[in-house]
């Protein structure tokens, strides 16, 4: 049997998540309308009981830096370590990979004229691991699926465009599907929302054109993959252009794909949306 | 401002040429995410930055704590945050400076500030 995508997750990586994780501060009220949010997405989750996940996000300077900057880099790994970005390392198991699954990936993503760095070692931070937090949060055994990071320059100028990141996604779903392991796959696009971290504009966010991007990924995704990196950064803060990756979630889900959760929460500095679909 | 990226007000576009700028500001934060490196930083930051380079004018920037100054300088906000940390400054203390307020100034615009 093939593999399959089976739901797509767009969300928000809010760095401050992961302490308040890990003191266990997800009650405070501050925080709970956020994690009361997750409490059905991760129901929805244990019913498809997917094996995989493929992760969307960006590093943050703590596991690739200037001296070189891939713009699309996928992990092959079997495991990836926790990464200390300059806070020390949360404690956390390291994440399990999907080899095989990886080296499908990349054979696929090239054949198809993607051509990405791949990456036998990466370890993993906020990015990745907030999302991981509220999806799939870990036990005593460690993390309940694998993991397949796909690590996108939305830092350092010039960007993919949203429309490569939606090829992107639609690359990935071919991919997946000519995989031959029979496994359930979950695709995460992580990052945004509206979000501003410096100059005067710091703390910028605009809930109007985060309600509208939901929307708009929802119902016209084609059309929405055509945003330019400026019309985002102008009217939702230039560090909101994190949110081309979930473009590429998207486009790994068909256009039909049914929309079965939504929320957004914006109580500091970030927008933080979710929307899940499944098909 | 390469041919794509339009200038937006009060707003700094990390470009290609932004990074080479701050070259060595980054790669000087990069190094903050190994403990022991956070111990040098905190034990001399002089000899610190003096061992990656920094000009005068960069070392200024950290001794005065400017953290808008270090951003158009070309320090990658992700990497300033290094940093923040090693000197004890929270994003939201650093946003404060950026927007010149005060750290309750700030407080007051947020939504629900207790999401820190």
């Amino acid at each position: 049997m093939p593999s399959r995508i089976v739901a797509g997750i767009g969300l928000s990586h809010v760095p401050s998540v992961g302490p308040v994780v890990d003191r266990g501060r997800q009650a405070e009220p501050a925080w709970k309308p956020l994690f009361d949010a997750y409490v059905p997405v991760r129901e929805w989750l244990q019913r498809l009981k997917p094996e995989v996940a493929i992760v969307v996000y960006n590093d943050h300077g703590a596991d690739f830096t200037f001296e070189k900057y891939p713009t699309f880099a996928l992990g092959a790994a079997d495991r990836y370590r926790i990464a200390d970005e300059g806070f020390g390392t949360r404690a956390l198991p390291e994440v399990p990979g999907d080899a095989e699954l990886s080296i499908h990936l990349c054979e696929s993503l090239v054949a198809q004229e993607f051509d990405l760095t791949v990456c036998q070692e990466m370890g993993v931070e906020h990015g990745f691991l907030v999302p991981m937090n509220l999806c799939f949060p870990h036990t005593s055994s460690g993390w309940p699926v694998k993991c397949v990071p796909l690590q996108v320059n939305v830092v350092q100028h010039p960007l993919p465009t949203a429309r490569r990141c939606y090829r992107l996604g639609q690359a990935l779903r071919r991919a997946v599907e000519t995989h031959a392991g029979d496994l359930k796959v979950v695709i995460l696009g992580t990052g945004g929302m509206s979000h501003q971290l410096q100059g005067k504009r710091f703390g910028y966010m605009n809930e109007a054109f985060d309600q509208w991007f939901l929307d708009r990924l929802e119902q016209d995704p084609e059309a929405l993959a055509e945003i330019t990196h400026h019309r985002i950064m102008e009217e939702a803060g230039a560090e909101a252009v994190e949110l081309i990756m979930w473009l590429t979630m998207r486009g790994a889900l068909p256009r039909s794909a049914k929309r079965v959760h939504r929320h957004y929460y914006a109580p500091m500095t970030t927008g933080m949306g979710l929307i899940a679909f499944e098909g | 401002m390469g041919i794509s990226i339009k200038e937006i007000p009060d707003t700094t576009i990390f470009d290609l040429r932004l990074s080479r700028r701050g070259f060595r500001l980054n790669r000087m934060c990069a190094a903050l995410c190994a403990p022991a490196e956070r111990e040098a930083f905190k034990r001399d930051e002089e000899a610190f930055m003096t061992r990656f380079s920094l000009t005068e004018e960069e070392k200024n920037l950290i001794r005065n704590r400017d953290f808008q100054g270090l951003i158009e300088a070309g320090t990658n906000i992700y990497f300033l945050l290094k940093i923040g940390a090693a000197t004890g400054t929270s994003l939201y203390r650093m946003g404060a400076q950026m927007r010149g307020e005060s750290y309750d100034e700030f407080l007051a615009t947020r939504n629900i500030k207790g999401a820190v």
